[in-house]
């Protein structure tokens, strides 16, 4: 089969709130559910300023560990996995419970950051503290100076996780 | 428990997209990693991704000319394609979202201040699954060209913005279509981020067998998310 080559990237502009925004968008798990957590954090730039015009969006496993996806051996059926939030409030937030850990994978969530500026995502994992790291594969790839960056806090209704696009204490993007 | 899966990744395809940092683009300067990005094998959150199914479509979310009690100013315009994938094959039952600016050049958004009239008869705002064969199909107008602040007399093209999920984080993809010939094409760095070679897999094609007589004209713009590659990764896990 021949190959074809990918549609190049685009920044999501300044109005992405009209196209790219769902009521239910940061509830990967419904309200109410047991043991769900917000999932918080401010997204900032090269001068420390907090970026308005971000979407943040989340993908994780369900509690065992499991996606809703033929590509996954162990499938869970009904789990949406899937969260967005903007940040024009000044941060984002998503409703979710904890994901399980994958086969030699801490529990950890895939997460996509656009914006106005952004020419193409940048994509980022936040682990948690509760879990250790020794045996995490993505983490041991981490320069050890900068793995904090990728590691949730505890607060009073679930996590922070800040975003730092560029500078000081910048957050480790992936190459997916 | 010991498991060995064998996970198929999704070919890497860099030289596709524009750099983060984009001079020509001021808004990149303060909003693009300096830090070089660390590498990450496709691991089984990599290669899945959220399946979002009709629930997420009403049955008018296609048509953008049709949200009002009135028809929207325009241009009436078909704008329809294939979700493939860098293999060639259909992407099926995929979310596709897009946004756009009215006839004026004006986004409904509370940030838009450019001084062009909102329409009321127009969201531009529109949702869509691909069918069986990837296929996918909206009506809108064309929406127009406005100014920005970028540069001197800066001007964006006439676009429309596509949201692909395709069926995996990995084929993630937000981009713009643009029209055939645009003048504005040469002064518009966000365009020209693109790699030169890529550029015109930004540009739909009109295709007059696809209008619709006394009715619209249209565009075909086709979408290539990320393929395969051709051989599993062996990763044993532990």
């Amino acid at each position: 089969m021949a190959e074809l080559a990918t549609t190049p990237s685009q920044t999501v502009g300044p109005y992405l709130h009209i196209g790219l925004t769902w009521d239910d968008g940061p509830y990967v798990a419904p309200d109410g559910t047991p043991g769900a957590v917000w999932l918080r954090g401010q997204v900032f730039d090269g001068a420390g300023e907090v970026i308005t015009d971000a979407l943040v969006e989340t993908w994780q496993a369900d509690p065992d560990g499991r996606f809703d996806h033929p590509d996954d051996p162990r499938r869970s059926s009904g789990w949406r996995g899937f969260g967005r939030s903007d940040t024009r409030d000044g941060g984002y937030a998503i409703h979710t419970v904890l994901p399980g850990a994958l086969p030699g994978q801490a529990p950890h969530i895939d997460v996509s950051v656009f914006a106005r500026g952004l020419l193409h995502r940048v994509v980022t994992r936040v682990y948690f503290p509760e879990h250790t790291y020794v045996d995490d594969p993505v983490l041991a790839s981490v320069p050890s100076e900068r793995r904090d960056t990728l590691i949730a806090t505890r607060t009073d209704d679930g996590y922070r996780f800040d975003v730092r696009i560029q500078g000081e204490r910048e957050t480790v993007f992936f190459d997916v | 428990m010991t498991t060995q899966e064998k996970l198929v990744g999704y070919r890497r395809d860099a030289d596709s997209h524009p750099p983060l940092d984009s001079p020509g683009y001021g808004s990149t300067a303060l909003r693009h990693p300096t830090q070089p990005l660390t590498l990450l094998p496709h691991r089984l959150t990599e290669i899945t991704g959220p399946l979002l199914g009709p629930g997420r479509v009403g049955a008018l979310d296609h048509d953008l000319t049709r949200q009002h009690a009135g028809e929207p100013i325009g241009q009436r315009i078909v704008v329809y394609g294939r979700v493939l994938d860098g293999d060639g094959r259909p992407i099926p039952d995929s979310l596709v979202e897009i946004w756009q600016a009215n006839a004026g050049g004006r986004y409904r958004h509370t940030g838009d201040r450019w001084p062009s009239p909102l329409d009321p008869n127009f969201d531009g705002v529109g949702r869509t699954l691909t069918d069986a064969d990837g296929r996918y199909e909206f009506v809108t107008i064309k929406p127009g060209a406005y100014p920005w602040r970028n540069h001197d007399n800066a001007w964006r093209p006439a676009h429309i913005h596509f949201s692909l999920f395709g069926r995996s984080f990995t084929q993630r993809l937000v981009t713009q279509m643009y029209f055939p010939d645009d003048p504005l094409f040469g002064q518009d760095p966000i365009f020209n981020s693109v790699p030169e070679h890529a550029r015109s897999r930004l540009i739909s094609r009109f295709d007059l067998d696809r209008t619709q007589p006394e009715w619209a004209l249209a565009f075909e713009f086709d979408i290539v998310l990320r393929g395969r590659d051709a051989t599993p990764l062996e990763q044993s896990h532990g």
